[in-house]
């Protein structure tokens, strides 16, 4: 029996590779300065979903919410297998704490329709808060299982599930529809396909094409620009290129769970890491000093 | 959502697992303490399972005023739906201003579905929670004795102060091993609230199959003192120095992720943002560069002894001992000294 997933992914700012310039004096973060990554957990989910297809036959969706730059991962889920990929962008998304993000995801979800899985990342590496996955399943009134890890059996509407709980590993059974979010160590992720790299790496958002068109185009009134990108789009749309985008109204949100108001955290204070250099003692290496350093230990009980 | 409810209680979410409770619990209980004696209100735990009723002693005795218990064969086994209604109903009828629970899969798992079904705020993996009033900024309003809620975003580059002005309670997941456990006290007594939560069959969606515990055989968290090699080691065979140092003092043996992606050691032994968290009497760093997410996972042990050839590494600016130096010469050294310490 065939299965329809739908694969939540996210573009993160590489945040393992972070330089002093991402940081602003004032503590905040210049994310332009920083280079993007697919989520890496995100991957994970992909390649699962993909795997699912393989076996069973179905469909893969992409679905991200971002700015319009995000729909470069869109374009490397269509490269690693994804049948459709779909970019949610609105300005009156930003700021949106976790609440709000899942809200806006369900909403695409419902819209996109019949499913039986919606992967997801464990977490993304930019907020590391594992909370979009299962407020999404709530939001959805469906179940959800975490830090998946294997998909062991599907047979009809039941899917057999191990996930890895830290303290050990369970195998679950759950009915579809169902929310997953998968780890990192669920195996091996698939590279770009280069048949399918040349065929995508041409598909575009209208958000990119208008970008691209004004980019190219400096003296194009705005008229002329919508104009051009929309005989772009249609050239592309012609060729099975042209990538979906929706905006809040396109999935029906209510603006007032989405963005700032629909946030219930407020970020009162942001701090940069910086090394408080409050000095330390300076121990010679040498026989003396060590001992010295043993001594000061046991005398202040920190050395029984 | 609740409304805002200045006189609600301060709740933990007391995590337990086949009868016995989660050590988290138990931090969390001391940080909840004195949260709410800072409020002047009272302290409840939510404990829910089988047979869990005389966990509730030890609640009291790291501080509860009361816990609120569900009892049912079913929730003998942890799955999420059954125990995110039991919270919300809960939280529904009580009306806390506060619920904090365990940043652990189990709580990461349950508190956001909590928090999607509530409406209300959530804030992961705090490091801290303090009580404090704010400003909000547009309207000049002051709001008293908000929780702020302090974690370490961006891959651990910035720490961000949260904060949850209206739609209460405001909740957060603290991670393992940051709030210090208070010393039991064991006559302590409060108050067992039985509640009785309507639990359907549709509310329990998943079968569990199969289940298999490994328990974690380092045991970091609980260890007083900790030797951690880093990539300075240099090798599999040079880790052996690491473990003679670990052992001379009795302690236990860390590593940064350098040293364990680099194979000198299982992974179960990391100490960082995405390893253990650890605030040991004694930490000795060796070899180890002292990357934001390692520091993260250690900087608030109350000694940290760095040691490391290269005197710009990070790991110094936490540091209360440093050690410019090749630590192939600097361990032996320091095992001879801990060999030849005076006695006390």
């Amino acid at each position: 029996m065939p299965y329809d997933s739908i694969v939540c992914v996210k573009q993160v700012p590489d945040t393992a590779n972070i330089t002093g310039e991402a940081m602003r004096p004032d503590g905040t973060v210049n994310r332009a300065a920083l280079p993007t990554v697919f989520n890496p957990d995100d991957l994970h989910a992909l390649e699962m979903a993909l795997a699912v297809r393989e076996a069973h036959g179905g469909t893969v969706t992409v679905l991200t919410m971002g700015p319009p730059k995000a729909g470069e991962v869109l374009r490397e889920a269509l490269y690693r297998g994804a049948d459709r990929a779909i970019l949610l962008t609105d300005r009156r998304a930003a700021a949106s704490d976790t609440l709000a993000t899942s809200y806006i995801l369900s909403m695409a979800v419902r819209k996109i329709g019949r499913y039986d899985f919606v992967f997801c990342g464990r977490q993304a590496i930019d907020g590391d808060t594992a909370q979009v996955g299962p407020q999404t399943a709530e939001k959805l009134g469906i179940p959800q299982v975490t830090y998946l890890e294997q998909v062991v059996n599907l047979h009809e509407n039941i899917a057999r599930l191990r996930r890895n709980v830290g303290s050990g590993w369970e195998v679950v059974e759950v009915r579809l529809p169902v929310l997953v979010t998968v780890l990192d160590t669920a195996g091996l992720v698939r590279p770009p396909a280069a048949k399918r790299v040349l065929k995508y790496k041409r598909a575009r958002t209208p958000s990119e094409l208008l970008i691209e068109v004004s980019r190219e185009n400096p003296d194009f009134s705005d008229q002329q620009k919508e104009a051009e990108a929309l005989r772009r789009a249609e050239s592309l749309r012609c060729r099975g290129l042209m990538l979906a985008e929706w905006n809040l109204d396109d999935i029906g949100a209510d603006l007032a769970w989405c963005g700032l108001s629909g946030s219930p955290t407020k970020v009162h204070r942001v701090q940069s890491i910086v090394l408080t250099k409050q000095g330390y003692t300076e121990i010679p290496p040498t026989d003396d000093g060590i001992r010295g350093l043993i001594r000061e230990l046991v005398i202040d009980h920190t050395l029984g | 959502m609740i409304p805002v409810n200045r006189s609600g209680e301060v709740w933990v979410f007391a995590e337990q697992e086949e009868g016995s409770l989660h050590d988290i619990a138990l931090e969390l209980c001391g940080k909840a303490r004195q949260l709410a004696d800072q409020l002047g209100v009272k302290m409840a735990a939510v404990l829910s399972g089988w047979n869990v009723r005389e966990l509730s002693q030890r609640l009291f005795a790291h501080g509860a005023d009361r816990v609120y218990l569900v009892e049912d064969r079913r929730l003998e086994h942890y799955q999420t739906q059954p125990y995110a209604k039991i919270l919300c109903t809960l939280i529904d009828k009580h009306r806390p201003q506060i619920v904090i629970y365990g940043a652990t899969p189990l709580g990461r798992d349950l508190a956001p579905r909590i928090a999607s079904a509530m409406k209300a705020g959530l804030t992961a993996d705090c490091t801290a929670l303090e009580i404090s009033d704010v400003t909000d900024p547009k309207t000049q309003q002051v709001h008293k004795n908000l929780l702020l809620q302090i974690r370490p975003a961006f891959g651990g580059n910035i720490i961000a102060t949260i904060v949850n002005w209206d739609r209460w309670p405001q909740m957060a997941t603290v991670r393992e091993g940051v709030m210090p456990m208070l010393e039991p006290d064991m006559r302590r007594t409060g108050e067992i609230v039985e509640e009785q939560v309507a639990l359907t069959d549709a509310d329990f969606p998943l079968r569990l199959v199969e289940r298999h515990r490994e328990p974690r055989k380092v045991n970091l968290k609980g260890a007083r003192t900790i030797v951690a090699g880093g990539g300075g080691v240099g090798s599999k065979a040079n880790f052996r120095i690491i473990h003679e140092l670990a052992g001379a003092i009795g302690g236990a043996v860390g590593a940064s992720r350098a040293a364990v992606d680099g194979g000198y050691i299982g992974k179960e032994h990391q100490v960082g943002q995405t390893g253990t968290t650890v605030r040991p009497a004694l930490y000795i760093a060796c070899g180890i560069s002292g990357a934001v997410q390692h520091r993260a996972g250690m900087e608030e042990s109350a000694k940290i002894v760095a040691i490391n050839w290269d005197k710009e590494a990070p790991i110094f600016g936490v540091a209360h001992y440093g050690i410019v130096g090749d630590l192939n010469e600097v361990i032996p050294k320091m095992i001879k000294a801990l060999k030849e310490r005076p006695k006390e």
